[in-house]
């Protein structure tokens, strides 16, 4: 049928190599380094720490040659050619018509997230050397990490759906394990449990999304494809492909949205993150700022064919991505003002961001998104480390802004530093990387007509560049207060900190340099620290110019590199690998000279004699009004809430301490904001106890009325007639019968006492006889 | 063969155990004496499955070995706590329950 | 001819093998030694599995062999040792009233000859049987009784925290 196809075109052989070939070697690396850590990392001089930071850094070597690979792969190909992503599979399960592998699935989205993930793994392993070093778990924790950034990079090299869900699910778990890693403390495991339950109730729309996305697509993806309904590519093609009904697509992008929204912590599901905080810092800085809540972000990068097809994104209206995205980026962008911890800020930052994230996918921005989904994992990933690095080294394991910081910028010059370095490109300040991907994200989200919600997006780029100005201010500028100051103050200080400081109790060395430094006042952290600060500072000023759209097509590398051409392919050039070890020849039908942009039928009609693997997305040409307009408002948003700082906190101006207590609107706002909008209150009081309550409730009446009802009636009763034997019956017997009758219930009790023997050998003797002489009677009367 | 064969041996087993359940103090012994009955369930489990050619007596034999597993893990770890808090593990001083 | 050949061997190996079980049974209840009667529980549960495969169930009588000889009866080996029996005989392993146990084991025996005969007189297995292969046992598992096996899972889930939480020391 596609013979024709592909004698008339020119077959260009895709180059290949080892490391792309064996991208499923990364998470295997980690994975086994787990087991090593768990099994003999007591006994290893480093307690097990060498073995994650050693395989957290052979991940990354080989995503790095992964990654190289890869652009090798893409450079060697003619332009706007589709790129076959490097697929191999295993068969992991076969049953009664049902099978799926295992294997690997790479292309440009997930190398560059592979990179991302093993990058930050890396640095985060070397930063916890330090923090957590003494601590009465630092085995155990070390192998959750690993066994953590395995998991994320699994889900990331995955080929199908259910080595997806293998990969997620290990995240969950160790997300778990890791938030409460200080379970001692209450606030500590009830974070953790809600992290655990708030992630599993958006699981349940992984497992339903897959399975029915998989018995609608499985014929299909057999029968083109020859792979079977879990697989990403087969999904993708089947989605694009003109052949999934309208209900079906539908429901199932619905329910992995879902997924997303629990594990992404968008709204409704964010009030897990910020309460997340509760684990260790560098924890933090992994898993809520570059690859678990990325999780949800990357499902929907990864299938967005079935998202583009299902929720109809660049349909006309609003869909429900670019909803729930939008509405995420302002609530949390307002909750992070009245915060006082910094790692919340800096959590309901993150879920801000998110926000932006799946705003983009939602919007048909595939690839700022994803973009943004690599820059800001370095930033944000600086930001929970340099928060880590001051509790550290100069608040006392405190995260108080308001009560233990201030001031810090003399006394810890580089962790300041990069701090602002990652701020503004938090902020979107250009040349940050920040402004390299959100700007983009605004950018596209209103040239595909989403016009509302490029206004939130630069509503929330005014807010976020105010509430890190807030910060910022609180934590480096003004006099030094509380922690900071050198003032002990053990029994009010901050949650985790009392968890984290009875661990240097145990004899440990750390004991001492930590006593020390409390009395010394702020310092900088050690060099363990502050390396991975600054190389994070450094990729959150530079990794923009990946894809810096204002200096023109050059810079262009990451769209080249990453988004998939919206080519119609002939199927079994991704179906069939052909040629030597990793060589796959694509039909490239010598593109047309204007064969890139909207020229593709994928996504707005059925692709006739192939497939498609990518929609057709539109890309917002760069435009330096736009760009200016979006830097005033952030500077807009700067000098605003630099003013209001300024005022509250260094003069006490009169008219702004206590506005919200003397302003009504303002009150009401603020104690929405304090509440959280009671979305906790609704969760845990009112849909919680709405299940459990009634249940409770109903076993307690029937409890009360019915049994009760039953033993009291049961006990009246018996008592009225006992009155009445005693009047009629044992008045009139005579002494001798009720003398007689007692004796033999007396002989009868004791006669029957000794089977009341509480010997378990009686009973079963009991047991087995009666039923022996049951038997047999049965047989008797049987026969 | 006869499918009687298979069931009579099946029933001298299930006896045997039942034997042991009733005369046998010692816990470890009385566990030893389930496992037969359990045993002698199973024979019968896939002499019945021969017998109607159907394969699902296999398949409820699995779960039987899986169940007797589980069964036994349970079991030890009881007559260890046993042991452990009155060190002896004979059923006869277990008598708490005594009318 | 030959056919009835094969079922005189098979005949005759039932007879040997169940002969054994049921001497191997009768120490394990009667023994005075725990370790000894842990050894013939051995014997029969090897028995048992080569009664499977006389019942053409290959991959039962293997399940069999792995995990009740392998390590069910570590297990118990394990329990009797840290219950610290002594590896040797003891007088008192029965109880004060082990004779109950006769009368009671007799008549369920008599009970179920009786019902056994009855019920499946002179039948006789079909001499064709094919033997279960592995792949249709788990197209079973994993079909109709995916249900059980799931309910089956949680229990092993439960017995493995359970032993956990009980013999754990603290």
């Amino acid at each position: 049928m596609f013979a024709e196809a592909t004698e008339t075109a020119t077959e260009v052989v895709l180059s290949s190599g080892w490391f792309l070939e064996h991208a499923w070697v990364i998470p295997v690396i980690p994975a086994l380094s787990f087991f090593l850590i768990i099994f003999f990392g007591k006994r290893m001089p480093k307690k097990g720490s060498e073995f994650g930071v050693a395989s957290m850094f052979g991940a990354l070597v080989f995503a790095g040659g992964a990654a190289y690979q890869w652009i090798q792969r893409v450079n060697g190909a003619p332009e706007g050619a589709f790129i076959s992503p490097v697929v191999k599979t295993w068969t992991w399960w076969q049953n009664s018509g049902v099978s799926f592998g295992i294997g690997q699935h790479v292309d440009g989205l997930t190398v560059a997230i592979l990179l991302v993930v093993a990058f930050i793994s890396t640095l985060v392993q070397i930063y916890s050397l330090e923090y957590l070093r003494g601590d009465r778990r630092y085995t155990h924790f070390f192998a959750s990490l690993t066994l953590f950034s395995a998991g994320m990079l699994n889900m990331v090299v995955a080929e199908n759906m259910i080595q997806l869900i293998l990969g997620w699910e290990i995240m969950g778990l160790c997300s778990f394990l890791l938030i409460g890693h200080w379970w001692e403390e209450g606030a500590n495991s009830r974070a953790a449990l809600k992290a655990f339950f708030t992630t599993r109730t958006g699981d349940i729309g992984l497992l339903t999304g897959t399975a029915i996305l998989f018995f609608s697509a499985n014929e299909w993806t057999t029968k083109t494809l020859g792979v079977s309904g879990f697989s990403i590519r087969g999904l993708s093609s089947w989605a694009l492909s003109g052949d999934p009904g309208h209900a079906a697509i539908t429901m199932g992008a619905i329910a992995l949205f879902i997924a997303a929204i629990g594990k992404s912590g968008q709204f409704p599901l964010h009030t897990w993150l910020p309460d997340a905080m509760a684990g260790p810092t560098p924890v933090s800085s992994l898993l809520h700022s570059s690859t678990m809540v990325v999780a949800g972000v990357f499902l929907v990068a990864r299938v967005y064919p079935v998202f583009f097809k299902g929720m109809e994104i660049l349909g006309g209206s609003a869909n429900f991505i670019v909803v729930i995205g939008g509405i995420t980026i302002v609530i949390a962008a307002l909750l992070a003002f009245v915060q006082t911890d910094i790692k919340k800020v800096l959590a309901y930052s993150t879920v801000s961001q998110l926000g932006y994230m799946m705003m983009g996918l939602g919007a048909g921005a595939w690839l700022p998104a994803v973009f943004h989904i690599f820059t800001h994992a370095f930033f944000k990933a600086c930001l929970f480390l340099g928060a880590g690095s001051i509790s550290h080294s100069s608040s006392h394991h405190s995260f108080e802004m308001k009560k233990d910081m201030g001031g810090l910028r003399k006394f810890m010059p580089i962790t300041f530093g990069t701090w602002v370095i990652s701020t503004l490109a938090l902020c979107g300040v250009f040349p940050f990387s920040g402004f390299f991907s959100k700007d983009e994200i605004i950018d596209n989200v209103g040239h595909n007509g989403y016009n509302v919600f490029m206004y939130v997006g630069l509503a929330g780029a005014f807010l976020t560049a105010a509430y890190m100005t807030r910060a910022t201010y609180l934590t480096f500028f003004g006099q030094p207060r509380g922690a900071s100051a050198g003032e002990h103050h053990e029994e009010e200080s901050h949650d985790s900190h009392a968890a984290h400081d009875d661990h240097a109790d145990h004899g440990h060395d750390a004991h001492d340099s930590h006593d020390a430094h409390a009395s010394q006042g702020p310092h900088e952290s050690g060099w363990l620290i502050t390396v991975p600060l600054i190389i994070l500072a450094t990729l959150a000023l530079s990794s923009g110019f990946l894809n810096a759209l204002p200096f023109g097509e050059k810079f262009e590398n990451f769209k080249k590199w990453v988004e998939p051409s919206a080519e119609v392919i002939n199927p079994t050039g991704i179906a069939y690998v052909v040629g030597g070890i990793g060589e796959a020849r694509i039909a490239s039908e010598t593109p047309s000279e204007e064969s890139g942009h909207s020229k593709s039928p994928c996504g707005t009609e059925t692709p006739e004699q192939g497939v498609c693997a990518a929609p057709q997305l539109n890309h917002a040409p760069f435009k330096w009004s736009k760009a200016a307009m979006s830097m005033l408002i952030v500077l807009a948003g700067f000098l605003l809430s630099l003013f209001v700082c300024i005022q509250l906190y260094e003069k006490k101006n009169k008219k702004f301490v206590g506005l919200t207590e003397r302003n009504k609107v303002l009150g009401f706002g603020y104690k929405l904001l304090v509440n959280k909008y009671y979305l906790d209150v609704l969760y845990e009081k009112i849909i919680v106890r709405s299940i459990a309550h009634p249940i409770s409730a109903a076993v307690y009446w029937f409890n009360q009325k019915v049994l009760d009802g039953v033993v009291n009636g049961a006990g009246t009763t018996a008592k009225g007639i006992a009155g009445w034997v005693y009047r009629n019956i044992d008045q009139r017997v005579v002494d001798g019968a009720v003398n007689g009758t007692g004796s033999v219930a007396q002989g009868a009790g004791s006669a029957l006492r000794p089977v009341q023997s509480g010997k378990v050998n009686q009973y079963g003797a009991l047991l087995f006889g009666a039923a022996a002489i049951g038997a047999l009677v049965l047989v008797i009367v049987n026969t | 063969m006869f499918v009687n064969q298979f069931l009579i041996l099946a029933a001298v087993l299930f006896c045997i155990g039942v034997y042991g359940v009733i005369a046998r103090k010692n816990a470890v012994l009385v566990l030893m004496s389930i496992e037969l009955i359990l045993n002698s369930v199973n024979i019968n489990l896939l002499a019945f499955s021969m017998r109607n050619g159907s394969l699902d007596g296999h398949t409820f034999a699995l779960y039987i070995i899986a169940i007797a597993a589980a069964e036994v893990g349970v079991g030890l770890a009881m007559v260890l706590l046993m042991y452990r808090n009155r060190r002896s593990i004979d059923l006869d001083e277990l008598s708490e329950m005594k009318g | 001819m030959f056919a009835s050949d094969v079922l005189v061997a098979q005949n005759i190996g039932f007879a040997l093998i169940a002969l054994i079980m049921v001497y191997g049974a009768l120490r394990v209840v009667t023994t005075s030694n725990v370790v000894h009667a842990a050894l013939w529980l051995v014997v029969v549960l090897a028995g048992a599995a080569a009664q499977y495969i006389l019942l053409a169930a290959e991959f039962v009588a293997i399940t069999q062999v792995l995990v009740y000889i392998g390590a069910v009866m570590v297990l118990f080996l394990f329990g009797t040792m840290l219950t610290r029996a002594r590896i040797g005989a003891e007088s008192d392993l029965n109880n004060k009233n082990w004779f109950f146990g006769i009368p009671v084991a007799l008549a369920l025996f008599v009970a179920l000859a009786v019902a056994l005969d009855s019920g499946f007189g002179s039948q006789k297995m079909p001499a064709d049987a094919a033997v279960a292969t592995t792949q249709e046992i788990s197209d079973q598992i994993f079909g109709p009784y995916l249900l059980p096996f799931w309910a089956l899972s949680f229990v092993l889930l439960a017995a493995v925290v359970g032993a956990i939480v009980l013999a754990r020391r603290d």
